[in-house]
């Protein structure tokens, strides 16, 4: 499965079929979640309405930091068995997870401005989440700053390996210092301790989010490696052009 | 070992016979931190309290600035390929070039500091705290940026790409270096922040030489 992925044509045929799939399981997922969490769900006891920046505020988080280690496995993988079609998932997957980071950032700040009465505040989560977005910036203008695409692959591979300490950091940084966000609430030891008519739409939400990611991947990487066969036509026909 | 001993001293060597270029990075960290009284105002209040940030923050940038030059010039003139055919592991001449750039630039700038804590009127109790924390902080920044300096090599604007990869990894030593000198200043007991400090410097030990040596491996394919 893994070496017979590793011919881009393969690949190309299989995310050829999936694409459709994946962009109909978003599309459903996305409205329950969507319905659910606007208009079936109860609004927080606390918070009010507010609190329905949830339902797209933890998916993003989630997917920022769900993002960033597929690329860093993606680019370990790219590295160490020079799997081309790795290499391509890790440079398609950067500027997706860039993406989800600056919506986590830009709902939490959404989110803060009425619970916490500032849209920023220099808290553990928030500055880690912000050197995330960094991470993903560093890797994306490492990958484009070499001449040789080879050597920009290889380069940003590391780099994303070395910001993998990040992660933990991230996912931790509420338990380990005691700051303004709140505690984890669904990943926990002793179950998630959110109500489950809160729990079902953002977990639809997640999942709607996950499979948009994989949506979105299969488009860039197929225009990626369509991209890559263009550009080796175009040498071959200016080769017989010259001869 | 002797490998080891024959690349510290010959990049000492090379450091000082360079004699102005390894002075340059104190002379900027010393501009930087006066820069803040003139754009802040002189008021002492301020100044003392803002003194810890203000250190931290200009020695994390006068760091930047000499790691382009940490494999850059090696791998210009090809001596960088020699020393990674030479016998010693490649981990272990990234572990000499760091310590000799740490010795360079990182020594002068912790001596630095207490002058410039003086002009900025920071409390005395800092003292101490703020040379121990830099103590364990400059060899981490030079560590994490060697990681950084390898993989810019041969890259397009080298500068202003490694600021961006290597100053987001330098937040946590920031961070704790600030909290123990403020722990210091305080009152409170800042054994906290200096033993992260030593736990970020410790993983950066274990870790950094490889990334770098990985980095330079593929530098030179």
């Amino acid at each position: 499965m893994f070496n017979y992925f590793a011919n881009p044509r393969r690949f190309m045929k299989l995310a050829t079929v999936l694409s459709p799939w994946l962009a109909g399981v978003t599309l459903v997922l996305a409205a329950a979640g969507l319905y659910l969490g606007l208009f079936a769900s109860p609004a927080d006891y606390q918070q009010g309405e507010t609190v329905r920046i949830m339902y797209v505020h933890v998916p993003a988080a989630w997917m920022a930091l769900f993002c960033y280690v597929g690329l860093a496995v993606s680019a370990a993988v790219g590295l160490i068995w020079k799997h081309p079609v790795a290499d391509v998932a890790a440079r398609a997957t950067a500027p997706i997870g860039a993406c989800f980071t600056f919506l986590a950032l830009l709902t939490g700040a959404l989110w803060g401005k009425p619970m916490w009465g500032a849209w920023w505040v220099w808290d553990a989560r928030l500055t880690s989440v912000l050197v995330l977005f960094f991470l993903y910036l560093g890797y994306m203008a490492l990958n484009s700053a070499f001449d040789d695409p080879q050597r920009g692959s290889k380069a940003s591979a590391i780099l994303a390996m070395v910001g993998l300490v990040n992660v933990p950091i991230i996912k931790f940084s509420v338990d380990w210092w005691n700051t303004l966000h709140q505690p984890a609430s669904i990943v926990r030891m002793d179950g998630p301790t959110i109500h489950p008519d809160m729990l079902w739409p953002l977990f639809l939400m997640i999942g709607a989010f996950t499979t948009y990611y994989l949506w979105v991947l299969m488009l860039r990487m197929r225009r990626e490696l369509t991209e890559t066969r263009l550009r080796a036509r175009r040498q071959i026909q200016a080769e017989e052009a010259r001869a | 070992m002797t490998g080891f001993r024959a690349i510290l001293m010959r990049d000492l060597r090379l450091a000082l016979r360079q004699g102005m270029d390894s002075a340059m990075v104190v002379m900027f960290f010393v501009i930087a931190v006066v820069l803040f009284p003139l754009g802040v105002g002189p008021e002492p209040n301020v100044l003392a309290r803002i003194a810890p940030g203000v250190l931290w923050v200009a020695a994390l940038l006068s760091v930047l600035l000499s790691l382009e030059r940490l494999f850059h010039t090696d791998f210009e003139d090809g001596s960088l390929e020699l020393l990674a055919l030479s016998p010693p592991a490649l981990e272990v001449v990234v572990l000499a070039k760091v310590l000799a750039h740490w010795l360079i630039t990182g020594l002068p700038l912790i001596i630095a500091a207490p002058v410039l804590a003086v002009l900025l009127n920071m409390p005395a109790d800092g003292f101490g705290l703020l040379l121990l924390a830099l103590l364990l902080g400059t060899p981490t920044l030079s560590l994490i940026g060697a990681v950084g300096a390898a993989l810019i090599l041969g890259s397009r604007r080298g500068g202003v790409l490694l600021a961006l990869l290597i100053l987001p990894l330098f937040i946590p030593v920031l961070i704790f270096g600030v909290g123990a000198v403020e722990a210091a200043i305080g009152g409170f007991p800042a054994r906290a922040p200096l033993l992260l400090l030593g736990a970020v410097f410790a993983g950066a030990l274990a870790l950094c030489p490889w990334g770098a040596a990985a980095g330079l491996r593929q530098a030179l394919e």
